[in-house]
C-alpha cells in the first residue's frame, strides 16, 4: 500500500495542479503532498512494504536508500520552491508591466509534482521496461521545468535535453532487447528478481552488449563524459530548484538504472567486464569536469560540471569493487546533499543579482546576503571533499581503495582531477565572495521567506557534516547491503 | 558457330535502331512527327564521308581517342550474350574483362577530350570522372550481386542461368540489381535524367561537350560506339527482365531484339516526361544506384 | 524463407534511403510514418505470433500512432512552424547517402557478430534493424532543423521496434503499451518545443541554438 501511495499522492497532485488557479492552493499542494512522501519513507524503513502487482513494484534495500534521497531532496525542493515562485512572481511583477499568464505557474507546479512521481516509480520498479518507461517519463516531465523561464536561452537548453536524453534512453531500450534476447531461457522475462535467480542461464555476449547499451543510454542521463552535454546547459537555464533535483535526484535515478543492469551483470559473472567500463568512464567524466571547470565564467555551469566530477566519481567508486562501493554510495549521498544545497544557494544569488556571470558578482560575503555567502562557501568546501563530510569519506576510501588495488593510473587521474576542480572552484567561490560588494542592487529583491530560501541548504549541509562524524548504524547496514549487490563488501 | 556471328552481326547492324525508335518516341510526345527511324545510320554514313579537322594542339591521342574506345566497345560486344545465348567469346573470369574495356572506353575518350586543351571539353571530362566514380562501383556491385546468385564469373553464364530472369519468384535482391542497373544504364548512356544528349553547348551537359572538337570521320566512330554502348548495358537489363527460352533460336532473338526495341521505347519515355536532375544532384542519383547495388550484393551474401 | 517478408524487410531500407536523400520535410515525416506501419505489420507477414488477441492489439495501437498519430502531429507542428524544406544536411546530401550505405554494412557486420538462439524469420531482418536504428541517429546528427531530428528519432524507435518484433514477439502487453505511450508524449512535448522555437527564433533550425557553450562570456545582461 505505501508503494501505491507514494506514487500516486504527487501523480494525482500534480494533474490536480494543473487546473487550480489560486496559487497559494496550488503552492500548499506541493507541500502537502511531498510531506506525506517524506512520511511514508519513514515509514517504509520501519517497515519494508510488501511488493505489488505481482512484484512489478517493490522496495528493497537499493530502492529505500534512493527513495529516502528522492524524498528529503524533493521536501527540501518544495519548502524552497513555494517562496522561489511567490518571489519571482514578485519580482516579475515589480519590473514589468509584463504580466506572467497563471498557467505557467500551474504547469511547473504539476510537472514539478509529476517529476517526482515518475522519479518514485523509477525506484520503486523491479521490472526492467518499467524502470525504462519511468525515466524516459522523467525526461519528458522534467522537460518543462527547464523551459520555466520561457527564454530563448531555456528553450535551447530544454531540446537539448529532450534531444540528447530521448536518443540515449533509446540506446537503452534497445539494451533492455537485448537482454530479453540474453534471457530467451526465461522467455525473455524483465524481473529482476528472477533474472537473478536464473542470472547463469543468460546468453553472455548479449548481456554484454546489452550492458553497454544500458550503460551509454542511462550514462548520458546520469551525465557521464562524453554524453553529459546536455547537462551544464540544462543545469545552468533550468530555475535553481529545478537544477537542484536534476542534480540531486534525477542523476541518481539514471544511475540506479545502470546499477540494477550492473546486478544482473554481476550475478552472472560479467564484474570485471563491467568494471573496467566503471572505471574508464569515471575517470573520464572526472577529468572532463575538471576541465570544464577551470575556465568557467558561470557560477551555475560550474555547478553542473562538479555533478559530472561526482557522477564521475560515483562511477569510479562502482568500478573498483570492494569498499570503493560503499564509498561511492557514501559519496553519492553526500553529493545529492550538498549539490542540492548548492544549487539553492546559486538560486539566491541569481534572484539578487539577476546575473549567473562570475565576473559580475564581488564581496558576496559583505553584501546584503551574508547568510546565503556563508552558505555558499561551506558548501563548496562540502562539494570538494573538505573534511569532515560524506563526500570527504567517499573520496578517501575510493581512493584508498585504487591504491590497494594497485591502479596508480587511475589513482593519478583522480588525484590530478580533484586538485584541478578545488583550484577551479576555489578561484570562483573566492572572487565572488570577496572584495568590494556591487553596487547595482535596483535589481535587488528583499525575500518574503528568507527563512525558507537558506533553511533547506543550511539543514543540508549539517547533514552533510554529521554524515562525515557519525553514520549510524542503520544507514550503514542499508549502504553495506546495497554494496553486497553490487560487487562491494 | 554461324549463331555467334550471327549475333554480332545482328548486334552491329541494330543498335544504331535504338536511337531512332527513342527520337520518335520523344517526337511522338512532344507532338512533331519526328525524324525518320534510320536517321543514325544516315549520320554515320554522312560524317564517315567526310574528313576531319585537327587543331594544331592535339596530340595523336585526340586521334587514337575514338578510335580506341570504339575497339574497346566493339570487343565487350563480344563477351555479352544475346537473348541468353552463350557469347562470342566467353571464359570464365570475363565479366571484369568486360567492366575494364568499358572503362578503357571511358579512359580514352576522356583523354582525347583533355587533348584539346580546351576548357570546356576539359570541364566536361571532370564530369564525366566525377560521376564514373560512383557508377562504376556500381556496375561492379550489380554484376557482383548476379556472380553471387548464379555462383559463376562468365557473363555468358550468368545470364544462360534461368534463376535470375524469372521476375515471378519475386527475387529482392534481383529486383534490387535491375533498379542499379537501370540507373546506371541512364548515366553511361547520357541519358535524361543525368544527362541530356540532346543539347549542345550548353554548360549543363556531360557526354556530349567532351566529343565536341571531333568531327568527320571521328565523330562517326564515336556516334556508333555511343550506339553500341547502349546495346550493350540495354542488354545487361534485358537479358534480366525480358526473354524466352524457347529453343527456338530465332524465336529467342526475335523476342530478345524486340524486348531492346521496347527498352528504347522505355527511355523515350522517361526522356519525355522527367527533367533533367541539377548537376549536383546527379551524384544523389547515383549513390542510390550504389545503394541498391550494396543491398543486392549482401542480400545474395547472406541468403 | 518469405519472399513477402524479405521484400518488405528490403522496403524499409529502401525508406532508410529516401530518408537520407530527401530535402522535402513533408516527404520525410510521410517516409517515417510508412516506415513505422511496415515494421507493424512485419510480425503479421511472418507469421510469428499473429494469433493472439493481445499482439494483435498492441499491433493496431503501434501502427495507428505511428502511421496516424505522429504524422498527424507532426505535419501541424510543420504548419505552425511554416516551413517546407530541410537546408543542406551538414556534409551535403550524398555524403549523407554515402554514410547510410556504409552504416548499413557495419549493421550487417555487427548482426554476424551475434549468435541466435532461435532461428529468425529472416536473416536480414537484425541488420536492417541496427541499420534503421543507425540511420535515425545520423538523420539526428546530421540534420539541423528540429522536426527532422525528431523524424530521426522516430526512425530510431522503429529499428529498435523492428528488431523487438524480430527478437521477441509477444511480450507483456502492459510494458508495450507503456513504451508505445511514453514515445508519444515525448513526439507530443517535442512538438511543442518545436513550436516554440519556430516562435522565439523565427525559424526552426537547430544550428542556431548556439547561445550556450563553455569558453566563452555570456552575452546575457
Amino acid at each position: 500500500m505505501p508503494i501505491i501511495l507514494l506514487i500516486l499522492i504527487p501523480f494525482t497532485a500534480g494533474l490536480i495542479s494543473f487546473f487550480i488557479k489560486n496559487d497559494y492552493f496550488r503552492r500548499g499542494l506541493i507541500i502537502i503532498s511531498s510531506g506525506i512522501h517524506i512520511a511514508l519513507t519513514c515509514s517504509v524503513w520501519f517497515k519494508q512494504p510488501p511488493p505489488l502487482l505481482n512484484g512489478y513494484f517493490a522496495l528493497d534495500d537499493t530502492g529505500i536508500l534512493f527513495l529516502t534521497i528522492t524524498s528529503v531532496l524533493f521536501f527540501g525542493a518544495s519548502l524552497y520552491g513555494i517562496s522561489y515562485l511567490s518571489d519571482e512572481k514578485r519580482v516579475i511583477e515589480k519590473q514589468s508591466t509584463y504580466h506572467r499568464h497563471a498557467s505557467v505557474e500551474a504547469t511547473f507546479t504539476g510537472c514539478f509534482l509529476l517529476f517526482f512521481s515518475t522519479m518514485t516509480i523509477v525506484i520503486v520498479s523491479q521490472d526492467l521496461a518499467v524502470l525504462w518507461v519511468a525515466i524516459e517519463a522523467t525526461t519528458l516531465a522534467s522537460a518543462p521545468l527547464i523551459y520555466f523561464h520561457r527564454t530563448k536561452r531555456s528553450l535551447e537548453a530544454t531540446w537539448k535535453y529532450l534531444l540528447i536524453c530521448s536518443v540515449g534512453i533509446a540506446l537503452a531500450l534497445l539494451g533492455i532487447f537485448f537482454l530479453a534476447v540474453a534471457n530467451t531461457a526465461d522467455h525473455g522475462n524483465m524481473l529482476l528478481p528472477r533474472i537473478l535467480e536464473h542470472a547463469g542461464n543468460l546468453n553472455i555476449s548479449w548481456l554484454k552488449a546489452a550492458f553497454l547499451l544500458f550503460f551509454v543510454g542511462y550514462g548520458t542521463k546520469m551525465g557521464l563524459a562524453p554524453f553529459h552535454t546536455w547537462l551544464p546547459d540544462a543545469h545552468s537555464e533550468a530555475p535553481s530548484v529545478v537544477s537542484a533535483l536534476l542534480s540531486g535526484a534525477l542523476l541518481n535515478c539514471a544511475f540506479l538504472g545502470i546499477l540494477r543492469s550492473y546486478q544482473i551483470c554481476y550475478a552472472a559473472g560479467l564484474g570485471s567486464f563491467c568494471q573496467e567500463i566503471f572505471i574508464f568512464f569515471g575517470l573520464l567524466s572526472v577529468l572532463f569536469a575538471a576541465i570544464f571547470i577551470l575556465g568557467q565564467t558561470d557560477y551555475k555551469r560550474m555547478l553542473a560540471y562538479s555533478s559530472v566530477e561526482h557522477m564521475g566519481i560515483i562511477a569510479l567508486g562502482i568500478g573498483l569493487g570492494g569498499k570503493a562501493v560503499f564509498a561511492a554510495l557514501i559519496g553519492m549521498l553526500g553529493h545529492s546533499l550538498t549539490k542540492a544545497g548548492l544549487f539553492f544557494v546559486a538560486g539566491n544569488i541569481l534572484s539578487y543579482y539577476r546575473t549567473k556571470k562570475i565576473s559580475d558578482i564581488h564581496g558576496l560575503i559583505s553584501g546584503k546576503i551574508r547568510t546565503s555567502a556563508i552558505l555558499w562557501i561551506i558548501g563548496f568546501l562540502l562539494i570538494t571533499g573538505t573534511p569532515p563530510s560524506g563526500i570527504f569519506i567517499g573520496k578517501f576510501i575510493i581512493l584508498k581503495e585504487a591504491l590497494l588495488h594497485g591502479n596508480y593510473i587511475a589513482v593519478l587521474i583522480f588525484l590530478a582531477a580533484l586538485s584541478l576542480v578545488f583550484i577551479g572552484m576555489s578561484r570562483i567561490v573566492i572572487s565572488m565572495t570577496q572584495g568590494v560588494p556591487n553596487k547595482n542592487t535596483d535589481t535587488a529583491t528583499d525575500w518574503q521567506n528568507a527563512f525558507f530560501r537558506l533553511c533547506p541548504s543550511a539543514i543540508f549541509f549539517i547533514l552533510v557534516i554529521v554524515m562525515g562524524i557519525y553514520l549510524p548504524n542503520w544507514l550503514t547496514q542499508i549502504i553495506e547491503t546495497t554494496a553486497k549487490k553490487l560487487g562491494g563488501f | 558457330m554461324y549463331a555467334k556471328v550471327t549475333q554480332l552481326i545482328l548486334i552491329f547492324l541494330i543498335s544504331p535502331f535504338l536511337f531512332g525508335v527513342i527520337n520518335r518516341i520523344k517526337a511522338f510526345f512532344a507532338g512533331r512527327k519526328g525524324i525518320p527511324l534510320l536517321q543514325t545510320y544516315y549520320d554515320i554514313f554522312k560524317l564517315l564521308r567526310k574528313g576531319a579537322v585537327y587543331s594544331k594542339t592535339t596530340t595523336w591521342i585526340f586521334i587514337a581517342g575514338p578510335i580506341i574506345s570504339l575497339s574497346a566497345l566493339v570487343c565487350a560486344c563480344a563477351f555479352i550474350p544475346f537473348a541468353g545465348h552463350r557469347a562470342f567469346f566467353s571464359f570464365e573470369g570475363d565479366i571484369v574483362l568486360f567492366i575494364y574495356l568499358l572503362g578503357l572506353a571511358r579512359f580514352f575518350t576522356v583523354l582525347a577530350a583533355l587533348d584539346t586543351g580546351s576548357s570546356f571539353e576539359g570541364m566536361g571530362a571532370s564530369r564525366e570522372v566525377q560521376f564514373a566514380v560512383f557508377a562504376e562501383p556500381a556496375l561492379f556491385l550489380s554484376l557482383a550481386a548476379l556472380v553471387r546468385i548464379t555462383g559463376t564469373m562468365s557473363l555468358s553464364d550468368i545470364f544462360a542461368n534461368t534463376t535470375i530472369n524469372t521476375l515471378t519468384t519475386l527475387d529482392p535482391a534481383i529486383l534490387l540489381v535491375i533498379g542499379a542497373l537501370f540507373i546506371i544504364f541512364l548515366t553511361e548512356n547520357s541519358r535524361i535524367p543525368v544527362d541530356d544528349p540532346n543539347t549542345h553547348l550548353e554548360l549543363t551537359m556531360i557526354h556530349e561537350v567532351m566529343v565536341l572538337d571531333h568531327g568527320g570521320i571521328d565523330f562517326a566512330y564515336i556516334l556508333y560506339g555511343v550506339a553500341v554502348k547502349f546495346w550493350i548495358l540495354g542488354t545487361l537489363l534485358m537479358s534480366i527482365i525480358f526473354r524466352t527460352n524457347s529453343g527456338i533460336v530465332f524465336f529467342d532473338y526475335a523476342v530478345f531484339i524486340f524486348g531492346m526495341i521496347v527498352l528504347a521505347v522505355a527511355v523515350g519515355i522517361v526522356e519525355s516526361i522527367m527533367a533533367r536532375l541539377r548537376l549536383f544532384k546527379v551524384p544523389n542519383l547515383l549513390i542510390v544506384a550504389l545503394a541498391l547495388s550494396v543491398l543486392a550484393l549482401t542480400l545474395t551474401m547472406r541468403i | 524463407m518469405n519472399s513477402w517478408v524479405d521484400l518488405n524487410i528490403i522496403a524499409i531500407v529502401l525508406m532508410n534511403f529516401m530518408m537520407l536523400s530527401s530535402s522535402r520535410i513533408r516527404i520525410c515525416i510521410r517516409v517515417v510514418a510508412i516506415q513505422g506501419i511496415l515494421i507493424g505489420l512485419m510480425p503479421l507477414l511472418a507469421g510469428v505470433h499473429s494469433t493472439t488477441y493481445a499482439s494483435l492489439v498492441s499491433l493496431s495501437i503501434s501502427i495507428a500512432l505511428k502511421g496516424i498519430v505522429f504524422p498527424y502531429l507532426l505535419l501541424r507542428a510543420l504548419q505552425k512552424a511554416d516551413i517546407r524544406k530541410e537546408v543542406e544536411p551538414i556534409g551535403g546530401y550524398p555524403l549523407s547517402l554515402l554514410m547510410g550505405v556504409i552504416l548499413f554494412l557495419v549493421s550487417c557486420w555487427l548482426s554476424s557478430r551475434l549468435i541466435y538462439a532461435k532461428p529468425l524469420f529472416s536473416n536480414l531482418v537484425v541488420p536492417v534493424s541496427f541499420a534503421t536504428f543507425f540511420t535515425g541517429a545520423l538523420i539526428i546528427v546530421s540534420r539541423t532543423k528540429a522536426i527532422t531530428q525528431v523524424l530521426g528519432y522516430l526512425m530510431m524507435e522503429n529499428g529498435i521496434y523492428l528488431f523487438g518484433s524480430a527478437l521477441l514477439g509477444g511480450q507483456s502487453l502492459l510494458v508495450e503499451l507503456a513504451i508505445l505511450l511514453d514515445i508519444f508524449v515525448a513526439v507530443f512535448v517535442m512538438g511543442i518545443a518545436i513550436f516554440h522555437i519556430s516562435r522565439e527564433f523565427d525559424h526552426i533550425d537547430t544550428q542556431n541554438l548556439t547561445e550556450l557553450k563553455d569558453w566563452v562570456p555570456s552575452k546575457q545582461e
